[in-house]
């Protein structure tokens, strides 16, 4: 966990209001586990104030401008622009410099990654389950469902089919793949792998969605939350969720950003899970 | 970093409140700084003039539900709701590791009554790990925060005097910017015993989705905080130097040295740091550091030659 001011590497769209942002990130590329987050920083300016927090892509090697030179481990962060602060991004080039706060947080618990898996991703919560699907032991025991509101919203499948995983993709209004939401795609799935653990990223209401399939069928699920947060570090208690058997008498409230992102579903209170997935002062991770 | 040179004269940057030498004015703000271990990955302790603890409460604390914080123009507004561990774990599990820091510690608490406030500022006075007490009067984002005791002379007068029977270490009173005449505060708990005062704490706000129509913080009003609200800030602090004699710590929207100065020159004794280090966790080493170097550059050999000197 360090601060550092780094630069860009490259920022490009992707698909319309979707970006990959490479950043120079030292160390990361042995420090960063599935499912971890940076604390970005635009610029030094008022505007954004807060740091804002993403799901790291992935984190890797290229070559030095020049044979003397180790070569240059960084990051990529994919966002979609969603507010102010992400509309500054997008304007960002090579060489622009910014701050990597991280990595932060808890990930997948991989001891988990045996076995058949099944990925949800859900528009950009697909972000974070790139590196889980890297580090999955046997990748054609593992299957990625990808989903999204129309093809716009479907990004990386290339990406993961490269891996060796197969892939599923759905768009709500039939516009890539299979129509409908990626949970009936999940429902299907476990028909066929019963015994496979799920890991899920995206929207609240699909999030909770895969928790009661999940939970149905006694699967094993870890979920990977986003919540507003100022700090990143556990000190501001701004993005709190609610653990198993929270109660106004014995309260449980766990940090998103140091307990989690990454829950074991079995830790959370689904309940009365407060989502803050509506607030635009919030940038998706 | 120490930008020092051989040739340089020694600086010094130390100044004392209420009794507590801090080795420089800057600390963290409570409440943006967990209870120390959060940040220090990202920053010596040792640097830091002092450790201010999130707030305390007798018993532990839920706080408020999510979302709890929300960006503005060039501030924050947070509506966390005093969520802590309690004043017990703190003692177990989170002050032995504040101790082997060689910088004081300031633990910062509440009470829901007056008795309250009274019991855990005696349960503070018996630890040697603590060097100093930070009453919180004027939390706004609980009904009883404190914001009653803050916005009230009388309850705020009675509320010290009561923390002030039990306890004999320094006591230091955080009052709300949120009243018509911030002087009537001040002088009410100077009165009832206070040590020293640090404002301001938060001033409501509240921000709208204007989607959703909803707002932006489950607790529907926050607290705002931040570079937005420094000014008002600076003039608070200068209206309370002029009308009490004990010293007082500034506190608001404090991310650079230049911003910290500002405090001092109005009269401020130390300052406190918050959302800045949200922004970035090594913000304090760094406001150090530029602090330092304005003293050379302005040939001010001792800070506290900084403190007070406005000419209106």
């Amino acid at each position: 966990m360090k601060n550092h001011k780094t630069i860009v590497l490259s920022n490009q769209e992707i698909s319309p209001g979707y970006f990959r942002m490479r950043i120079l990130a030292p160390d990361y590329s042995r420090l960063a586990k599935p499912g971890q987050f940076v604390m970005f920083r635009v610029q030094r300016s008022l505007l954004p104030l807060l740091r804002r927090p993403f799901g790291i892509f992935r984190a890797g090697f290229m070559p030095a401008d020049c044979d003397t030179m180790p070569p240059k481990e960084f990051i990529e962060i994919i966002y979609k622009v969603v507010g102010s602060g992400t509309d500054i991004m997008q304007g960002l080039h090579q060489g622009d410099p910014v701050e990597l706060l991280g990595p932060l947080g808890t990930g997948f618990d991989l001891n988990l990654t045996t076995g058949d898996s099944i990925l949800v991703g859900g528009g950009i919560g697909l972000v974070p389950l790139y590196m889980l699907a890297e580090s999955i032991p046997d990748p054609s025991m593992a299957e990625v469902l990808i989903g999204g509101r129309s093809r716009d919203d479907i990004i990386t499948v290339t990406e993961f089919e490269r891996l060796g995983v197969k892939t599923f993709v759905s768009t709500e209004d039939g516009s890539l793949g299979d129509a409908g939401l990626v949970t009936r795609v999940l429902e299907s799935r476990l028909e066929q792998k019963p015994a496979a653990r799920v890991f899920a990223c995206g929207p609240m209401p699909m999030i909770k969605a895969v928790e009661k399939i999940c939970r149905s069928r006694q699967v094993q699920l870890q979920v990977s939350l986003e919540e507003l947060m100022a700090c990143g570090v556990g000190a501001c208690l701004g993005c709190v969720v609610k653990g198993k058997g929270h109660s106004t008498e014995k309260p449980s409230y766990l940090c998103t950003c140091t307990v989690g992102p990454v829950f074991h579903a079995d830790d959370l209170d689904w309940e009365d899970t407060v989502s803050a997935d509506d607030c635009e002062c919030g940038v998706k991770k | 970093m120490n930008r020092r040179k051989k040739e340089d004269k020694p600086l010094n940057l130390q100044v004392e409140v209420a009794g507590i030498t801090f080795k420089n004015p800057i600390m963290p703000a409570s409440g943006t700084f967990g209870y120390g271990e959060e940040y220090a990955p990202y920053l010596d302790l040792n640097a830091l003039g002092a450790i201010v603890t999130k707030g305390l409460s007798l018993r532990p604390r839920a706080g408020n539900d999510t979302p709890r914080v929300c960006e503005t123009i060039g501030g924050m507004l947070n509506a966390i709701g005093l969520q802590n561990v309690g004043i017990e774990q703190f003692i177990y599990q989170k002050l032995p590791f504040l101790e082997q820091f060689d910088t004081p510690v300031i633990v910062n608490f509440f009470g829901n009554t007056q008795d309250e406030y009274g019991e855990v500022a005696a349960r503070l006075d018996e630890l040697p790990g603590v060097a100093g007490l930070e009453m919180n009067i004027s939390c706004p984002n609980v009904k009883h925060g404190g914001i009653i005791f803050g916005t009230d002379p009388g309850a705020a007068f009675a509320a010290v005097e009561a923390v002030r029977k039990n306890t004999t270490k320094p006591l230091i009173v955080k009052l709300t910017p949120n009243v018509t005449d911030i002087q009537v505060t001040a002088r009410a708990v100077a009165e009832a015993g206070a040590d020293a005062i640090s404002l301001i704490n938060t001033l409501t706000g509240m921000a709208v989705d204007v989607k959703t129509r909803r707002p932006r913080l489950a607790n529907t009003i926050g607290g705002l905080s931040g570079p937005a609200v420094r000014p008002i800030a600076v003039r608070l602090v200068h209206q309370v130097v002029q009308a009490v004699n004990i010293p007082v710590i500034g506190i608001g929207g404090i991310s650079r040295a230049m911003d910290a100065l500002e405090f001092l020159i109005v009269g401020a004794t130390a300052v406190q740091v918050g959302t800045a280090n949200f922004v970035d966790p090594n913000a304090m080493a760094t406001i150090i550091d530029e602090l330092e170097t304005f003293c050379r550059d302005e040939g001010v050999e001792d800070i506290n030659d900084v403190i007070g000197t406005l000419s209106v």
